[in-house]
């Protein structure tokens, strides 16, 4: 097997992915983490584009680097206790145990259903459009469309509402013991 | 070509990250993180099987779209109750969380 400019990118993005994710597991701070984060997401959005799946990568730029990313970020600056460390783990050799054994089972079925299989065709010129056809179409994945922005709805107006702040202070006052 | 088991791998290590971070972390964003980082291994995993094995069915790259609507929804609810949480009790560490414990 010869190595081209394609198994240099792989290797980068593969890096970025899981180098990443062991930086969200294992740092203790949590803006370092959602960095970490950020540099995961990103190493799958170059996956996506070596798997031919470019709007895909689009969205995952869009949705996760973008978005979700920065929803995170917010959120650990907003509920950050600065003074208070996370504790340290418990159980840090059984959980990893257990993480590793499910790594060697997957790799095992990996390596023994899927090992060295190369694409079967090309991939059409025009994915995208079929995607784009399909969203649309009610004999594909109309309704699931609908559905899915449904979805989005609701957890718009459900975030809003968890999310806001409107208590009366004077009930917070008499409902919240340990608060004050 | 890059063989399929490569990618595969590595949507496994990514998963299995995922996984030791959800059960190891304390602080529940930490534990959201880890959950993206569970789910963006399967959408890898999808997309790497439709690019491999059917390339002509649009299929595979829908349901990774829909993985998508269904995360971006979770992440949005989930950090709105820590949010909620963390203004309730000051808190957001999840072995603290033990109100609606028997």
């Amino acid at each position: 097997m010869s190595l081209t400019p394609l198994h240099a990118i792989f290797a980068l993005m593969s890096l970025f992915t899981v180098g990443g994710a062991v930086g969200v597991v294992l740092n203790r701070n949590l803006i370092y983490a959602a960095m970490y984060l950020v540099l995961s997401l990103f190493g799958i959005a170059g996956l996506f584009i070596l798997l031919e799946a470019p709007f895909l990568a689009a969205v995952q730029i869009l949705v996760y680097v973008g978005a979700i990313s920065v929803l995170i970020t917010i959120t650990v600056m907003v509920t950050r206790c600065v003074f208070c460390k996370e504790p340290p783990p418990r159980q840090l050799t059984l959980v990893a145990v257990m993480a590793a054994l499910v790594m060697v089972t997957l790799g095992f079925v990996i390596m023994t259903r899927f090992g060295g299989l190369t694409p079967a065709a090309d991939v059409p010129a025009d994915s995208i459009e079929q995607l784009g056809v399909a969203f649309v179409n009610p004999q594909a994945y109309l309704v699931p469309f609908e559905v899915a922005s449904i979805l989005l709805l609701g957890a718009l107006i459900g975030a809003i509402f968890i999310a806001r702040d409107d208590l009366p202070r004077d009930e917070e006052a008499v409902g919240g013991d340990d608060h004050a | 070509m890059i063989p399929l088991h490569w990618f595969l791998l590595v949507a496994a290590g990514m998963f299995c990250l995922g996984l030791f971070g959800v059960l190891i972390r304390r602080n529940v964003v930490a534990i959201l993180m880890s959950i993206e980082l569970m789910l963006n291994a399967v959408n890898l995993n999808l997309v790497a099987f439709w690019r491999y094995l059917a390339p002509e069915h649009i299929n595979g790259q829908m349901f990774a779209v829909f993985v998508f609507a269904v995360a971006a929804a979770e992440v949005s609810v989930g950090l709105a109750l820590i949010i909620s949480i963390y203004r309730n009790r000051d808190d957001v560490n999840a072995g603290d969380l033990n109100l609606l414990k028997w």
